[in-house]
This record gives structure tokens, sequence and C-alpha cells, in this order.
């Protein structure tokens, strides 16, 4: 279970850089999630892992080897690919064996290890079917299972979710899991999904036009997002990002939004002292917002604004307040939500010690 | 498919037109009898040749004489089926059209095996290897596809002669192929283009290996375009009358040729039994595996629907 890691990696098309002085390393047994939206470099980066392409410059180091010149299989890796690539005409069975009789292992290892994957991932009744019979779910699994069998110390996945539906893919999201702890491999896990990302990984990089925007654990990445691109990426609904400018009063300092309101930002740990008139982005979660009308002790800030609509995801219910020309929402009881009606002016109030603070020109946490 | 899509486009039709059901209707009528007279017209222009090639050929010399091509045989007999097959005479040698059969499949099975494996291992290089100027080499490919042999004649029997086949069956067999490669390489190369990127990586992964992959993943995966070339190919070379003339020997020369020479150069009279016998016997190879084949090529596509 070695440790894998990128070094100044750089990977153009052409004149296209993609990726760009990229480092990146993740240690044994770890799982890692490369998140980020369509088209971020989080897929080419696992192709240059899994050697499906050539890097243009640097490293890439897994264990002690220095693998950036090695044919894919010889690099230690199993794939899980998002549309499963099973062989059509090979039976489940053939899939799971192809690789392994490729390596030349001998038959009984093959039969061991076949048996094994099989009884582990439950897909024993359907060892002699072709991937065409078989259900979505069963595909991944098997698809899953052509990976482990061959005992690869990294385990690479490329969006194996996607394509299946809600319920299937909380399922094999907790099968994923439930195989990470048991064999411990290090996992490089490439996924658009947040929550995916924030359910399943040790650590998430979240990528954005080929740069990690940040790296660091899920409750990190939640919690003290590095930029506006993480804030605004991370969370559903979305973080509320309003822009504001620093005014400093009887010695605390504050943010001043352009609605007027303010909001109360003494108890933030600024990495500078933050300049007067400074123009910055608060970021506030939906859910740290108390519940509507109810006074909270030691309020950073209370905004009275009448609502938009409220919008009710089971468990969950979200209020939209209208705000200057956008929205501010906030989490709401779901049994609260139903008495409330659009036109409605309501008080929510933030609390202290909640707020993330970005500055407006660079994008990058105060 | 095509037929199938244009039903399905006339029934969308019916259903948003649906109130002026009369007037619809009468057009489509309209529309149908045409196509029919059309379709009967286009049957008729290839049926009534047969019919007559066909009667002509089960009849005695005497009634064929009597001029009335149209009628039936009033005595049915195969003995000029049998001379065409073993002793009409084409040339000098007089051991009928069974020699160049046995020639046309000593052609066929080489010129198929050659062009086929060939073809298909460069297609399948091409379209999911990287190879170096693939491009340029497609291109190039796309050319050659369309240059006709006439053109290319003398320099092939310069080199045919330089290889020492040249007036053997391996030489025909060899042009064959030649001529076959670009359309053919070109043809499993835009099949193989097909087939998920992913399964070519997942196989990479798995094994790396050109000839591993190729023999377990991509052939198993090819059956119904091998099918198709499988057709092409045969009716192809069986039909070919030209190469065969042209760069086979005097008793290596295929069906094709014997038959041309049994036509055209013979003494006395024109036996038209026999020639008509003979055209048959030499049309007959390829419509057998026609309809052997295509019957494994519609099963194939079949399972392929239902088994994706």
């Amino acid at each position: 279970m070695p440790r894998v890691s990128f070094e100044n990696i750089v990977k153009s098309y052409g004149g296209l850089t993609v990726l760009d002085d990229l480092n990146l390393s993740v240690e044994h047994g770890e799982f890692l999630v490369l998140l980020g939206p369509s088209g971020c470099g989080k897929t080419t980066l696992l192709n240059l892992l899994a050697g499906l392409a050539d890097v243009t410059d640097g490293r890439i180091v897994i264990g002690e080897r220095d693998v950036t010149d090695l044919d894919p299989k010889d690099r230690g890796l199993a794939m899980v690919f998002q549309s499963y690539a099973l062989y059509p005409t090979k039976s489940v069975r053939g899939n799971l064996k192809f690789g392994l009789s490729a390596a030349k292992l001998p038959r009984e290892e093959i039969a061991r290890r076949v048996d094994w994957a099989a009884k582990l991932l439950q897909i024993e009744p359907l060892m002699d079917r072709r991937p065409s019979q078989l259900s979505g779910g069963q595909r991944q699994r098997v698809a899953i299972g052509r990976a482990l069998v061959k005992h690869a110390d990294v385990l690479l996945f490329d969006e194996p979710l996607s394509n299946l539906d809600a319920k299937l893919r909380t399922e094999m999201r907790l099968e994923i899991m439930r195989l990470h702890d048991e064999l411990n491999p290090t996992v490089v896990y490439v996924t658009h999904d947040q929550i995916e990302a924030m359910t399943m990984a040790t650590k998430i990089a979240v990528m954005n036009g080929g740069v990690i925007q940040q790296f660091g654990t899920p409750d990190e990445v939640y919690e003290t997002p590095a930029n506006l691109f993480v804030a605004g990426f991370i969370g559903a609904p979305a973080m509320n990002l309003k822009e504001a400018r620093i005014a400093k009063a009887d010695g605390g300092v504050e943010g001043v939004f352009a609605t007027g309101a303010r909001i109360a930002l003494d108890d933030y740990a600024f990495a500078r002292a933050p300049q007067e008139g400074a123009p910055i982005v608060v970021g506030m979660r939906p859910e740290h917002f108390g519940a509507p009308n109810a006074t909270l002790d030691g309020a950073a800030g209370r905004f009275v604004l009448p609502l938009q609509h409220t919008e009710r995801t089971g468990s969950d219910a979200t209020g939209y307040l209208h705000w200057g020309e956008g929205l501010l929402s906030h989490r709401v009881e779901p049994g609260d939500a139903a008495r409330l009606r659009p036109g409605q002016t309501i008080s929510v109030a933030f609390p202290r010690g909640k707020a993330n603070l970005f500055d407006a020109a660079s994008g990058e946490r105060l | 498919m095509t037929d199938l899509s244009v039903t399905e486009a006339a029934a969308g039709a019916t259903v948003v037109r649906r109130h002026p059901r009369v007037r619809r209707r009468r057009g489509l009528n309209g529309r149908s009898i045409a196509v029919l007279v059309f379709l009967t017209m286009c049957a008729l222009f290839f049926c009534v040749p047969l019919y007559v090639v066909l009667t002509t050929s089960l009849k005695t010399m005497e009634e064929i004489r009597q001029g009335q091509i149209f009628a039936l045989p009033e005595t049915w007999t195969l003995e000029a089926w049998s001379f065409a097959w073993n002793e009409a005479c084409s040339g000098i040698t007089c051991e009928g059209l069974k020699v160049g059969f046995w020639n046309s499949v000593r052609i066929l099975v080489p010129s198929l095996i050659l062009s086929i494996s060939l073809a298909m291992v460069t297609g399948y290089a091409l379209a999911l290897w990287e190879v170096k100027w693939a491009g340029t080499f497609l291109f190039l490919l796309f050319l050659c596809a369309f240059v006709p042999l006439q053109i290319i004649m003398f320099p092939l029997i310069a080199i045919t002669r330089t290889m020492g086949v040249y007036g053997t069956i391996m030489g025909v067999a060899v042009v064959h192929s030649v001529m076959a490669m670009p359309v053919l390489t070109l043809i499993f190369r835009n099949f193989y283009k097909d087939i998920p990127r992913e399964i070519m990586n997942a196989a990479i992964m798995d094994s790396g290996s050109f000839w591993k992959i190729f023999a377990h993943i991509i052939l198993p995966m090819s059956g119904n375009i091998l099918i198709v070339v499988l057709i092409l190919q045969i009716t192809n070379v069986w039909n070919d009358y030209l190469v065969g003339v042209t760069f086979g020997g005097f008793n290596t020369q295929p069906m094709t040729v014997n038959l041309a020479n049994m036509v055209t150069v013979s003494t006395g009279t024109a036996t038209y039994n026999v020639d008509m016998a003979a055209a048959l016997l030499t049309a007959i190879p390829p419509l057998v595996i026609y309809f052997l084949v295509g019957k494994f090529f519609v099963a194939g596509i079949t399972a392929g629907a239902i088994k994706g």
C-alpha cells in the first residue's frame, strides 16, 4: 500500500497546457478523491497515473518506484472505469481472469483469486453470464472485482458511480467504503459528485482549470475552503457568497454589505490585519443560520429580508430570501418551512465564528 | 435499416395528422401503387433473363433451335449441366468447368486468408493503438482504394514476375489480396474505431500486449464485420475476370476465364444450353456462400442487438 505522488506534472496536448506544474501526494492506505467540474483535468491526472496518457514533464512515483515511463500493466495499478469497460464477449469469470492469465499467474492462483473476489462482491451466481446479461449495479461489481483480483496496491476509480441510479449509487458507495476498510488499498477516485467526495474520501483534492484549488480532509475542505471556487463548489445548497467592505467600529471589525446590512467579524482569524474599506466576500453556510425569527444569543449579524420561496429536499428545507439582486439561502426545519409564505418578511441570524472571508480581488481566503 | 426508419417516420406522421384521415390514406395508396409497380418492373428486369437462362440450360439443342425462348422445356434434362462441368472445351483443353472451379477455390482461399488477416491487424493497429503517421497512412490508403487495377497493371505484372509468382495460382491470389487491402483495412479500421476507448484502456491495463488483446478481446468482437468482409471478398474474387486472365497461367485460370473461353471460343454451332449451364454454374458459388453466411450475418446482428 504505497504512497503515490505527482511531482511537477506538466501535461499539454499540442499547444494546450492542461496541467501545469502540479504537485500532489497521497499517503498509503488513503482514499484520495479528485473532485472538480467537467474539464478540470481530474481524469487527465488519473490517466497519467494509470499510464494511459504520457506526461509532458514531471515525475510520478508509486511507493519507491518512479513509474513515469513504465507501461500501464507494470505500474501495479488496477482501474475501474466509468462505463465499466467489461469485455463484452467474455463471461464474468473470463473478465476477472483475463488480466491474471495475461500476467501468467499459475492456474490455481487465478482460480483462488477469482473465487475470493466473487465471494467478496457477492457475484458468485453470475460468474458464467455475459456482461450484457447483467444489470448496471452487477456490472459495476464485476468491474470492481476485475480490479481487485489483481491485488494491486493502488486502485483507481474513474467516476465509477455516475452511470447508476441514486439508490444503487448509495449502495455502491457503501460497498466501496467497506472494501477500502477491509483491504485498505491506496485509492485515487475521480468524481464530480461532492457527496461521493465528502462521504468516501480521507483526502479531497478540489481541482479547477488544471490547478489543485485545495487539498485536505473533507472537513477542512468544507469548513475552511481555501478560496472562492472551493467555497462555491462544495456544499449543497451552496454557500452564500456576498460582497462586503471591511469597516472598523468600536474597536471591532465589521463587514458592511452592499445592502447596508452588517456582520461582526471580530472572532475571525485573519491571516493579516484587515484594511479599512477593503473589498471582501463573506461566505455563510445556509445551515449555520438560526431558525427564522428566533433570537440568537451573540449573533454576528441579523438580516431582515422578504422570503422568495422555500424548497424542501426530504430531510431538509431551504428558504431563499431576497438579498439585493440575488438570494440568501438558509436552512430551515421542514416543519417551519411549511408555515413560511412567500413575500413574508423574515429575520434570520448568523452566529459568530462561522463566516468564511475571502479577498474580493484574488478570491483567496483571508 | 433505412426502410425501418422510413416506416417509423410514416407512423409518426399518422399520429400527428389524424384529422384529414381520408385524404391522407388516398395519397398513401397512390404512392404505394407507384412503388409496387416500380418494384415489379425491377424484379421483372432481373427475373426474365434469369428465367430464360435457367430454362434454356434445361432444354435440348433441338428445342432451342425452335426459337421459343420463353417456352418451358418439353423434356427436362441436366445433360447440358453435366457436359459443361465435365467435358466442355475451353481453348484446347476439354475437361469442362471443373478445372476452373477448383482453380477459383485455390485462388479464393489463400487470398481471403492473406487479405483479411493483414487488413484486420492493420485496421486494429490504426484504430486502437497510437501509430506514428497514422493519419497520413490512412489518407494514402483512402487514395489507393480509388486507383483502378488497369492503371497499375503493368508494374504489377513486373512485380509478380520478379517475385516468381506470375502465371501461378499464388500470383492471382496475391494480386487479389493486394488490391483488396486498402478498402478492407479502412473497413476494419472504421469498425474498430467504434470500440469504446475504455474497453481498450482496460485491456491495456490488464495485459498491454498487442497480440494478446487482439486475440482475446478484439477478435471475438469482430464476428459481424468478418462476415461482411467475407461476403464482399468472396464475391469480388470469385467474380473477377481481369486479374485472373492477366495473372493466371494456362492451366491456372479461374472459373470466370474458363467460362469466357468456353463461350467465346467454340467451334461449330453455339451450344446455348451448355453456355447457359456453365454461366449458372459459375454464378452459383457466391450465391450459396451469400445465403449460407448471410443467415449467420443476420443471426449475428440480432444476437448483438439482444446481448448488447
